[in-house]
């Protein structure tokens, strides 16, 4: 097995293999099954996940190859499964929680936030929380306020916790690898509106991993440095695109994990660039852009910025369920685009 | 107020079968959670202790008599209020003490005091400063018994203020559900800090809460150690064999809830009433009479908790305290 990290990895599909085409949800399964065959500790737990296949399908077809102990539907009960694995955690097991809707972290904040990511601290490096919590982020379905959030924000600001959300089936199931395979809690926010889309996967005889912590450049650029994650990397992909026919050539760099966050591929690309842009969907007040904007403007990245940082971030509102407000309120290509061209002013 | 369905005095006649042994650890246990606590008051006294500490003075027979009817191997989680359960699981006295003063010495090198205190290695999962907390934790310990093939179980222990929280409701029905050894142990000292059970329950006896989850639930008198002793011993069989079951323990915290707690919601009376009952005094009566114990024998073991704990004291007061250089330590493994 190899660890793909971001500097001269191997692109799916270059090797000799044929290249392969999976969906996200089929490249999570695919890391999900992979490691509890390899390892008998790592069990799933969550509501729906059994025969029903999970809300959103990822677990499909795992409880009939696992069986019921190790796919295990969950009473509709977040707090207490989340505490469950953490308790599991603390005492050998490698769990992860499915919880159907990130909306629903709130649900399941206090075991996770004040338990699982403190256990290692408050009790002086006696035990470590291995567990892993998948969730569904981010609007687009029609789903409105209570069922789209990006509420990343959150579980940034504890210390215990990783953070990991992928925006390409490799990085989905390479990332998911490493983060079962963490001894820490890791919270691995998957995207609604990325589940069918495909990409390039090694054969499962490829084994891979990507470490937690390091950032992918996708689209290397020389005028502008836009730094994004999750579902905003095929926008601001596509934005990126659509500007080099204007001339404007931008390096867009895919934090892909925001625990730890790889700082120094953000201000390498900037102190090259000399303009910086953050997209993301959450919406702007408080968001990890702002985390994003204050490494910048603390590095030496600041003295070779030509122009302020800029966000483009959701608005501050609760997501509508009218399809056309709901594609309103957060960065549209046409949003990004603008934000670019007039950083370049 | 709470009907106590306590056992009748025959069921736990005779020290009952129960080794000479047990019972002296019991007691002894008791002592030292007493002394350990009456110390740390002191300690507050002389100005030496920065936080806060909850203490289970009148409490005494519940964490130590539940412990000592496990195995070693079994786990626990313990509440805010935990040094009797602490130290009836075996944790050592001098390193809860250094805990206790913050020292790098303590079980959690000085970071989580005692409202966090554990000792994996001792089985036990944590203290927890969130009421409640501790159950979904107690789960899943439990969860991992199953899944590893243990024959081991998880004892859970919170207060009656937990048994409002929707952490108790949710762990108990997925323990339930999925038939798991845990067996959960409410404290039940009549109040959640100020507010008495009457205002926290529609509902005189807890063990109902359990009983709405389809699981044995008991509710027994909690000053009467060698009762609990027993109860829990045949609690942890049913538990191993059957899954969960809620065994309510219905006791009395003599001091306030914290150190800053002046009493006013009850009256000096009832504090007085409930001291009669003391479970230390009443299990030193009860040895006597029953001639497992003399009284000298007795006063003996009471002195070596004491040395016991004054060793505690001296061992935390020397210990050094973290370095400021090693804040951030441990923050990930």
């Amino acid at each position: 097995m190899h660890s793909h990290g971001r500097r001269g990895r191997p692109r799916p599909g270059t090797a000799e293999r044929p290249t392969r085409e999976i969906t996200y949800a089929e490249a999570i399964r695919e890391a999900l099954c992979e490691e509890m065959r390899a390892d008998p500790r790592v069990f799933l737990l969550g509501e729906d996940i059994g025969v029903y296949g999970g809300a959103f399908g990822v677990t499909k077809g795992m409880f009939q190859e696992f069986g019921e102990e190790r796919v295990r539907d969950t009473p509709l009960s977040e707090h207490a499964i989340t505490g469950a694995a953490a308790g599991a955690a603390m005492t050998g097991m490698r769990p992860v929680v499915e919880i159907m809707f990130s909306d629903f972290l709130t649900i399941a904040l206090e075991q996770l936030a004040n338990q699982a990511a403190k256990a290692r601290y408050q009790f002086g490096g006696q035990v470590s929380v291995p567990m892993v919590l998948r969730t569904a982020g981010g609007s687009g379905t029609g789903a409105a306020e209570q069922h789209s959030q990006s509420l990343e924000a959150w579980v940034c600001h504890v210390p215990g916790l990783k953070v990991v959300i992928p925006s390409t089936p490799y990085d989905a199931k390479g990332l998911l690898k490493s983060s079962i395979e963490d001894p820490n809690p890791v919270v691995f926010i998957e995207q609604k509106l990325l589940y069918r889309q495909k990409g390039p996967v090694p054969d499962p005889a490829e084994e891979y991993t990507i470490p937690l912590g390091v950032a992918d450049v996708k689209r290397i650029g020389r005028d502008l440095t836009i730094v994004t994650y999750g579902r905003m990397v095929p926008r601001c992909l596509e934005a990126a695109g659509k500007l080099s026919e204007d001339g404007i050539d931008a390096e867009v760099i895919d934090i892909r994990t925001l625990v730890p966050l790889d700082s120094s591929c953000i201000i390498e690309s900037v102190k090259k660039s000399g303009r910086a842009m953050i997209v993301h969907e959450a919406c702007q007040t408080a968001g990890f852009g702002a985390e994003i904007a204050a490494v910048i403007a603390a590095s030496d990245a600041f003295f070779h910025l030509d122009a302020p940082i800029r966000r483009v971030a959701g608005l501050d509102v609760p997501i509508p369920y009218n399809p056309v407000l709901e594609a309103s309120v957060v960065p549209t290509i046409e949003k990004i685009m603008a934000a670019a061209k007039d950083l370049l002013r | 107020m709470v009907s106590t369905r306590s056992r009748k005095a025959s069921d736990t006649e005779a020290s009952h079968g129960i080794p000479a042994d047990t019972l002296r650890g019991i007691y002894l246990r008791m002592a030292q959670t007493r002394g350990f606590e009456e110390a740390a008051a002191r300690l507050f006294t002389e100005g030496k202790v920065h936080g806060t500490a909850h203490f289970c003075i009148g409490e005494e027979a519940t964490g130590i008599a539940v412990c000592a009817a496990l195995k070693p191997e079994d786990r626990i989680t313990a509440t805010h209020r935990g040094h009797g359960q602490s130290i009836g699981k075996g944790m050592r006295l001098d390193l809860m003490m250094a805990e206790f003063l913050g020292k790098e010495t303590g079980y959690c090198k000085g970071r989580g005091g005692c409202m966090h205190i554990a000792d994996f290695a001792a089985g036990s999962l944590g203290a927890n400063g969130i009421v409640g907390g501790g159950i979904p934790i107690a789960v899943g310990a439990a969860l991992s018994q199953r899944l590893q093939g243990s024959p081991n179980i998880t004892a859970c222990f919170f207060g009656d203020g937990a048994t409002s929280t929707g952490s108790f409701h949710e762990s108990v029905n997925l323990a339930s559900v999925w038939k798991l050894p845990v067996l959960f142990v409410c404290v039940n000292n009549l109040y959640a800090m100020s507010t008495p059970l009457r205002k926290q329950a529609n509902i005189a006896d807890l063990a109902l809460r359990g009983q709405a989850y389809g699981i044995r639930s008991v509710s027994m008198d909690g000053n009467d150690a060698i009762g609990i002793y027993l109860a829990a011993r045949e609690a942890r069989e049913h538990v191993r064999v059957n899954g969960p079951m809620l065994l309510v323990l219905n006791t009395y915290r003599h001091m306030g809830h914290s150190k800053s707690d002046a009493n006013v919601y009850r009256s000096k009376q009832e504090i007085e009433e409930w001291k009669k009952r003391c479970p230390l005094r009443r299990m030193r009566e009860r040895l006597v009479s029953e001639g497992t114990f003399t009284e000298k024998e007795l006063d003996a073991i009471d002195a070596q908790a004491l040395a016991d704990v004054e060793e505690a004291v001296r061992f935390a007061e020397s210990s050094p305290s973290p370095r400021i250089d090693e804040a951030a330590r441990d923050v990930y493994a």
